[in-house]
């Protein structure tokens, strides 16, 4: 007979990992599985610096290692470069389906994250890592004395931002509002910096070049102006997108696809829960994924008990 | 365990010529999170594709002038080449399935 765990936790980022430390703690026969290697969208990340505990902040990468090495300390089983795509119920279990294989589990946390969404313009998906990005870490230290573009006003845009400025000779913000929604420290440290130039009420409509980005079409939508930026990269931070398609109509999802839960993180099916930015919630922030990680493991083991119980019962 | 060969500025040329099978280079520095999830990825395609071609990786850090000869703009970044010219190139992370099947090997 195939092999049933307790609980199996999928996605490997801040909330997976968390309550894969409290599920191995709490002796739960648990099993991990990430599309890729663990850590998630924070790898993406060149300093976090709103996670309490580390002062000086601390790189994505870094701290996602050390939640990894935290929850394999407790003995937690992870299966890496699994990427599933499917959950079908059973009447005792819960089945996830995978490219390598089928997982059988009686309780199920989903911790699956975001990923960046795209802007859908012409040249975004030829011109991805021929100077278009996601990922100002991994692809900064290509433009060196470059110009580049930012799309975004939210915190990872104006972040990225700054930390663009490291490499590029100027970064120029382009945002469809005459505001940032950024947190206000971020943006004193972005008008502060002479590098950072602002171009405001607009919109990247095009992205031109050859075999590389070489031109930004920007168009001023209270003006509708057109103006075309010699630039050398585009970074693109413009939201997120749930990671929930896999889940076909399972659970209930909102009208964006993040999974709606009630205040145990129990999703519309019992035994599933969902943790982190996956899950309909105010704040996509790694301190909030922990919390529901912890919460959402919690709530899986009283589960697990309470199943356990019944069936002794009958 | 096939072996995955280190290039550096200095070797790359040699090296990437020196083989009659196809050199598949892997460029990625230690910062990268997405480089990360590619090691075993590359891993596995050592093993498997063994006796069909060699893979490399090359730190970009250490080794700008590579990096830049090719234009490299993102890592990771995946260069097929075929008796020192270029083949094919991947960029982005993904599965062993699908980087195979975008190399086309």
């Amino acid at each position: 007979m195939k092999e049933i765990y307790d609980l199996i936790i999928v996605g490997g980022g801040p909330a997976g990992l968390t309550a894969g430390i409290y599920a191995s703690r709490a002796r739960l026969k648990t099993l991990l599985l990430d599309k890729g290697v663990t850590g998630g969208q924070i790898t993406l990340s060149e300093r976090i610096e709103n996670y309490p505990g580390f002062p000086q902040g601390i790189s994505g990468l870094d701290l996602a290692q050390k939640m990894e090495e935290q929850a394999k300390r407790f003995g937690l089983e992870i299966k890496n470069l699994t990427e599933v795509t499917g959950l079908e119920l059973e009447d005792d279990f819960k089945k996830i389906l995978s490219a390598q294989g089928n997982f059988l589990s009686q309780a199920v946390i989903i911790a699956t994250g975001t990923n960046p969404a795209k802007l859908e313009i012409s040249g975004e998906d030829r011109l991805t890592g021929r100077g278009v990005s996601y990922c100002a870490t991994c692809d900064g230290a290509f433009f060196k004395d470059k110009r580049v573009i930012v799309v975004g006003g939210g915190d990872s845009a104006i972040s990225e931002a700054l930390f663009l400025t490291k490499f590029a000779s100027e970064v120029l913000v382009v945002h469809r509002r005459d505001e940032l929604r950024a947190t206000k420290i971020l943006q004193e440290e972005a008008f502060a910096n002479p590098k950072v130039k602002f171009i405001w009420n607009s919109h990247l409509i095009e992205i031109k070049g050859e075999s590389k980005v070489e031109k930004g079409v920007i168009k001023n939508k209270l003006t509708n102006e057109i103006i075309e930026e010699p630039i050398d990269g585009v970074f693109i931070y413009v939201g997120n997108i749930p990671n929930t398609r896999w889940l076909g109509d399972t659970l209930e999802l909102d009208e964006e696809g993040y999974i709606l839960t009630n205040q145990d993180l129990e999703t519309s099916v019992k035994g599933v829960f969902a943790a982190g930015d996956v899950r309909h919630s105010q704040l996509k922030q790694v301190a909030v994924a922990v919390g529901e990680g912890a919460l959402a493991s919690i709530m899986a083991e009283r589960y697990l008990e309470r199943k356990r119980r019944k069936t002794y019962r009958q | 365990m096939a072996q995955i060969i280190e290039l550096t500025d200095a070797n790359f040329e040699e090296v990437i010529k020196s083989f009659e099978a196809p050199v598949l280079v892997d460029f990625w520095a230690p910062w990268c999170g997405p480089c990360r999830i590619m090691a075993p990825v590359m891993e596995e395609i050592a093993q498997k594709f063994q006796k069909k071609i060699k893979v490399a990786k090359i730190n970009v850090d250490d080794n700008p002038a590579v990096a830049s000869r090719y234009e490299v703009r993102s890592i990771p970044t995946f260069i097929l080449f075929e008796k020192g010219e270029v083949k094919k190139t991947v960029v982005g992370a993904m599965n062993t399935e699908k980087l195979i099947e975008e190399l086309g090997i």
